[in-house]
């Protein structure tokens, strides 16, 4: 299993690939040139990084966690990779200031992205503001509901926010819709997507865009602390965040890596958004992966209190990584991430997103496996602003007309 | 290999008609319904039936046919249906039946099983909208041995390259997109769908080509096959449907195939 670093699209071992109309085949195209283009293009990773520094706040730094340590068994050191610290509050920025980059070189006047918790919304109206793009964002209903607040985000950066009503009004959905856009508008569009799912070349080229967050963090744990950590954690929905911790660290064999997954009401139960763990290989989106699905391959829905894990596919690396069994991914339900969040809320003082509240609780579980003097890397992948109405609901801190007066806004 | 898609498309042609590939989704409302809808289509005008699979996450469809099949599998519709309405409708009528269907249902059912029960129900092939031929070898191969015709998309964004594989692997005929979108009625059927035919033209001397998205009137039906080999039409024939039952269906298709036949 060494040298998995270099390894890029279309395929990951059996995954990925490219299912979707002929119409969109042409834009892909373009992308994959467009990128390949900047890739090498020494001016584009200059411009990319002088962004980076000077707008999104890179590189995020390293928080030891020492008194949430103190609950993730004994004598285990827990650090956090800070991307709640960047701009826009989540580690989304990294991939959408690259794209939007891109999106300039091909000459594209609009962008259209999805989104489930309303980061990686939030992060394409923020790109698309300082670029001077026109923005149109596809958003669940059911999630427009509960991200009220980044909703109206997103409109003040001048983004159009779609309601989505198809479907199960999820994240999925509102995939569907962004891809119905696409087609329709390739010639002037493009399409941002925000994981690291969806059609050759965006599982790869998303993951580069991320991947910044595992270079950096390698290189501060060796200046920082001398070692490289036993294991990573990091939260699972679509990906993008894990694999931009994980791919640095792939080929160093001693690392062990950890995806968690949203376990929903539980792993017994069959409400959960757990793809890698209960799913099985099909297509959706673009490319074959893990996915939740009957027997008759429709899409399942899935399950969790964390919009931005509720998603019944994964990216086709994560596949490949699970398969090889060079990550192992797990499930974390929505009672533990939630303890997890008020439990790293109350001990560090940093609210964490929920859905980096899955990590959390991994890493609290994990801590309890590993050896004295063992050390746990975890992404902090978003800050926890996004959902305090739900957690205020879940903890019981709102009473009933507070929590009314949070949902207008305030 | 012998495709009776493109014989019928042939047919017409030689005797001065047109064609017209009429969808419409299995199971929609109910299997039985569906079933009846079709066999209707096909006695009134409809060259070739072009079955739609009922799925979950619909890309390359609009509105009007995202609203029929949620419909259909809210009411149970199960993918094996597929197999029993192809069966049913072949056994009244002797139009060809093509399947279409995302590709997901084909891929858990297992490509070889589902190209072996098609051809055994009576099915004459698979319209695939979200499979490229490149990503298309175990269809292909599955296609060749149960004689099954296999409709690749040829679209105005196309390279030359890709047209001519769509167009060389296409048996049946090639689905001349006419639009850059999903399928719904629009006022009118774009230019390209005629650069699009053309093109084909040039890369094959053989492909048959019919144009679809966006087709709902019989004046775009007539004026499709000036340059076509015939015309799809899906979204105008469900809204039929949901707004007057199998009646106005009917009466939708004899409206759109009336001025194709001498």
């Amino acid at each position: 299993m060494s040298d998995l670093r270099s390894h890029v699209g279309p395929y990951f071992g059996e995954f990925g690939g490219r299912f979707v109309p002929e119409s969109l085949i042409a834009a892909l195209d373009e992308l994959e040139a467009t990128y390949q283009v900047a890739k090498a293009d020494p001016t584009f990773a200059a411009e990319l990084a002088e962004l980076h520094r000077t707008y999104t706040g890179r590189p995020s730094i390293i928080t030891e966690a020492k008194r949430f340590a103190e609950h993730c068994g004994s004598g285990v050191r827990v650090f956090l990779k800070r991307e709640d610290l960047n701009h826009t509050g989540s580690h989304k920025i990294n991939n959408v200031i690259g794209q939007a980059l891109l999106a300039k070189r091909m000459g594209k006047t609009r962008i259209i992205a999805e989104t489930g918790a309303g980061q990686h919304g939030v992060a394409s109206a923020t790109a698309a503001a300082l670029f001077g793009l026109d923005c149109v964002v596809y958003m669940g209903q059911v999630d427009t509901e509960r991200q009220a607040l980044n909703v109206a985000r997103m409109k003040l950066l001048g983004a159009e926010v779609i309601p989505v009503t198809t479907g199960s009004r999820t994240l999925k959905d509102a995939i569907n819709e962004a891809l119905r856009d696409w087609v329709a508008n390739v010639e002037d569009t493009h399409y941002l997507l925000g994981t690291v799912a969806g059609p050759h070349p965006f599982p790869t080229m998303v993951r580069d865009f991320h991947s910044v967050i595992g270079t950096e963090a390698r290189q501060q744990m060796l200046d920082e602390f001398g070692f490289l950590p036993t294991a990573l954690a990091a939260c699972v929905g679509g990906g993008s965040n894990a694999i931009g911790l994980f791919h640095a660290f792939l080929d160093d064999t001693d690392v062990k890596m950890f995806g968690f997954e949203a376990a929903g009401d539980g792993m017994d139960t069959p409400r959960h958004a757990a793809t890698l763990n209960y799913g099985r290989p099909g297509v959706l989106h673009g490319a074959r992966s893990y996915m939740l699905q009957d027997e008759d391959g429709q899409t399942m829905e899935s399950h969790s209190i964390s919009a931005g894990l509720d998603y019944p596919g994964v990216g086709p690396e994560h596949s490949w990584l699970k398969d090889l069994g060079r990550v192992e991914y797990r499930g974390i339900s929505d009672a533990e991430a939630m303890d997890a969040l008020r439990l790293l809320s109350r001990t560090e003082g940093i609210i964490p997103a929920i859905e980096t509240a899955h990590a959390l609780a991994g890493t609290i579980k994990l801590g309890k496996e590993l050896p004295t003097g063992s050390s746990i890397l975890v992404n902090l992948s978003g800050r926890g602003d996004k959902d305090m109405e739900t957690a205020g609901k879940y903890f019981g801190l709102l009473d009933a007309a507070q929590a009314q007066t949070a949902k207008g806004g305030h | 290999m012998n495709s009776r898609t493109s014989a019928v498309l042939e047919q017409n042609k030689v005797e001065g008609n047109g064609s017209l590939i009429g969808y419409f989704p299995a199971g929609y409302p109910t299997l039985e319904r569906s079933i009846e809808a079709s066999i209707v289509m096909c006695q009134n005008g409809v060259d070739v039936l072009e079955l739609g699979v009922p799925y979950s996450d619909p890309v390359m469809d609009g509105i009007v046919i995202q609203e029929a099949t949620l419909k259909a599998l809210e009411n149970g519709f199960k993918l094996k249906q597929t197999f029993d309405a192809v069966r049913k409708i072949t056994a009244e009528v002797n139009t060809p039946v093509l399947v279409m269907t995302y590709w997901n249902p084909v891929l858990q059912y297992g490509v070889e099983n589902f190209a072996r029960d098609l051809a055994e129900a009576g099915g004459a092939g698979l319209i695939t909208p979200d499979l490229i031929p490149d990503e298309a070898k175990e269809w292909l191969e599955a296609s060749d041995k149960y004689s099954l015709d296999r409709v690749f998309l040829g679209t105005p964004s196309s390279s030359p390259e890709r047209m001519k594989t769509a167009s060389d692997l296409s048996r049946g005929f090639v689905y001349a997109v006419s639009t850059m979108g999903i399928t719904g009625a629009r006022a009118e059927v774009d230019a390209n769908a005629r650069k699009v035919v053309a093109r084909v033209r040039e890369v094959s001397e053989t492909a048959k080509t019919a144009v679809g998205i966006g087709i709902s009137t019989a004046d775009q039906v007539v004026d499709v096959n000036t340059y076509s080999d015939g015309a799809i039409v899906g979204s105008a024939f469900v809204r039929a449907y949901a707004e007057g039952g199998v009646e106005a269906l009917k009466l939708k298709v004899i409206e759109l195939s009336a001025r194709l036949k001498k």
